[in-house]
């Protein structure tokens, strides 16, 4: 009957099969030029107009004056640490979200509905707040830094702590994708494979593990995408020393505020670039989570 | 006989959980983790805003930039959620109940403004009406600031916030199909008849959702903000930029009361969420139990 979307992540967009739509009589309903007219228009003024003029921008600069904004060496180490912070970041939540996702599905336990919701905090709180938050916990007076730092684990004010701030802004991508198709998982077949003999950690890696692969790789291209980006959370956390704890987006608003219009733009296009790249890998992984999730039920 | 089979069943129950220990190490775990990175940031912010009282953390509050931060706050998200409320219903309508031609590339450019970076998307709107920018030259010759002025910030903000109701919808519509809509036109219902009475009520909680976290965005966003805002005290300070205003002032207390503020905001929405997520399932549920006559109401969203 109906296409039934089951375990569609809740944070992506999930165009589903288009078999329905097609058997009914097209544009029934009134409002299609009005609605895509104004869908259209909107998206022009407010999304691609102004990315346009990104684009544009950059075609003041000659070729070697952009790489050379691009390819400086205190860009080049903002590069390496958005990214390997980003990484990492993504990583650690992949690990801890497919937990989380496991934990809030399969098991029962007290406050269980508050831990729920609460996953969503890091969409909800600011990133500002939650930056001033994080360096308030881990600076050297903080409630944990006072014990780490007499450890030697210093975090605040170092690329540590940039990768505590991206791990908050990224968690809940992990857990809100991998928990529905968890839901959805079929007992039957852990059933199945128990009864031919498979033990818990077999089950776990050869059935369970291919069901959730691609809401757990959706999950994380999202964490590494948002983190990429992030700002707010980030600047006040990590101290911000030239080579050692900038971020590429603090690079672009360090030449902005020296009035280089030009080289912040230059930097900006290579991170616009970088996330075209990413949007696309996302949406070929929904996919294919979509086609294995048809293909099982 | 009877000894072979119940054997079985009770090895299958075991089979699709783990052993108590696991399950408790797992969560314990999975529950320090959400001590260490969600809770204690969340206590944090509280904790520092009365670190000096009560009468500080008021005081703090009372201060006039705080207020005209806040007023900001309010306006910015008043603009900015309703545009992104039509054009997210708009966009689902037309997505959602069509078929034409380069519908998935639309749905992707829908989702653009996620993935691009805060401070990206305020650089773009300085390039345009910024002094040096496209419309620089035009606007100053008329008079009109829009960068380092509030149209510059409720521009950022929706820009920001553009996706957030569309792809709760989008989903939301397809799942649910057209044959209630075109079960009602057929009756010979107009087309706003048949959103606002067939439609709407079937999107009400998808879009109380997309709306709330929608409005948390708009009100709590900074990277694209700081950008355009040009940080005027009093002026175009949101909240969040007061916040960073204030710490980097050495003024702990006052700047976790605001924060507070926002922290406040975050509780609120993840509550609202939440209540809108369980009456969606609860009417599901429901919905499921309905005589097979009505198939429909079994597609199942979220």
């Amino acid at each position: 009957m109906n296409a039934l979307i089951s375990g569609a992540p809740s944070a992506g967009l999930a165009p589903l099969p288009r078999a329905q739509a097609k058997r009914t009589p097209q544009r029934v309903l009134p409002g299609f030029k009005l609605t895509l007219g104004y869908t259209v228009l909107y998206l022009c003024l407010i999304v691609l107009i102004p990315i346009t003029a990104l684009f544009f921008k950059t075609f003041t600069l000659t070729w070697e004056q952009f790489v050379l904004a691009v390819t400086s060496p205190r860009v080049l180490a903002s590069y390496r640490l958005t990214f390997g912070a980003s990484l990492i970041a993504a990583l650690v939540n992949l690990v801890f979200g497919l937990l989380l996702a496991w934990v809030l599905v399969r098991y029962k336990f007290p406050g269980k509905k508050i831990v729920d919701a609460l996953v969503d905090l890091p969409f909800a709180l600011p990133t500002a707040v939650a930056g001033i938050s994080l360096t308030a916990l881990l600076a050297g007076n903080g409630w944990l830094g006072q014990y780490l730092e007499p450890m030697g684990i210093k975090l605040a004010f170092t690329p540590a702590g940039v990768v505590i701030a991206l791990i908050f802004v990224g968690m809940p991508f992990v857990v809100r994708t991998v928990q529905p198709v968890l839901e959805d998982a079929e007992k039957e077949l852990e059933e199945a494979a128990t009864a031919l003999g498979a033990n818990r950690l077999q089950i776990f890696t050869k059935v369970i593990f291919p069901h959730i692969a691609p809401a757990l790789l959706t999950g994380f291209a999202m964490a590494f995408a948002r983190a990429i980006g992030e700002y707010g959370s980030v600047i006040f956390i990590a101290g911000n020393m030239p080579m050692v704890s900038e971020i590429t987006p603090l690079i672009i608003i360090g030449k902005l505020e020296q009035y280089d219009y030009a080289g912040a733009t230059a930097v900006a296009v290579v991170m616009l670039l970088i996330s075209f790249i990413l949007l696309l890998v996302i949406n070929a992984l929904q996919t294919w989570q979509r086609k294995a999730m048809g293909a099982s039920s | 006989m009877s000894g072979p089979s119940s054997q079985p069943v009770r090895r299958v129950q075991a089979g699709t959980t783990e052993a108590p220990w696991v399950r408790y190490l797992l969560i314990t775990v999975a529950l320090l983790f959400v001590l260490l990175f969600l809770v204690l940031p969340l206590a944090a912010v509280f904790t520092e805003a009365l670190r000096k009282g009560a009468g500080a953390y008021l005081d703090a509050l009372k201060e006039p930039d705080a207020w005209s931060a806040i007023k900001l706050t309010l306006i910015a998200a008043a603009i900015a959620v309703p545009l992104n409320l039509v054009f997210g219903v708009a966009a689902a309508w037309a997505i959602a109940k069509y078929e034409f031609r380069g519908k998935s590339f639309l749905t992707t450019l829908v989702d653009l403004p996620f993935s691009v970076s805060p401070v990206v998307a305020g650089l773009m709107y300085v390039l345009l009406f910024g002094a040096q920018g496209w419309f620089g030259p035009w606007l100053q010759a008329h008079d009109v600031k829009i960068i380092f002025a509030v149209p510059g910030i409720v521009l950022a903000t929706v820009f920001v916030t553009f996706p957030f109701i569309a792809r709760e919808l989008i989903p939301l519509m397809q799942a649910q199909g057209s044959d209630e809509e075109q079960a009602a036109i057929v009756l010979g219902a107009t087309g706003w008849q048949t959103f606002r009475h067939v439609t709407l009520p079937n999107i009400k909680w998808g879009l109380i959702y997309g709306v709330i976290l929608c409005n948390a965005r708009a009100m709590g966003e900074f990277g694209a903000v700081s950008v355009v805002s040009g940080h005027i005290r009093g002026q175009t300070n949101t909240l969040p930029l007061h916040v960073e205003i204030l710490y980097n002032e050495y003024q702990s207390v006052a700047a976790f009361a605001v924060a507070s503020l926002l922290a406040i905001l975050a509780l609120v929405t993840l509550a609202i969420k939440s209540v809108a997520e369980w009456r969606h399932e609860a009417e599901m549920k429901a919905a499921a139990e309905l005589p097979p006559e009505r198939p429909q109401a079994l597609a199942v969203v979220r």
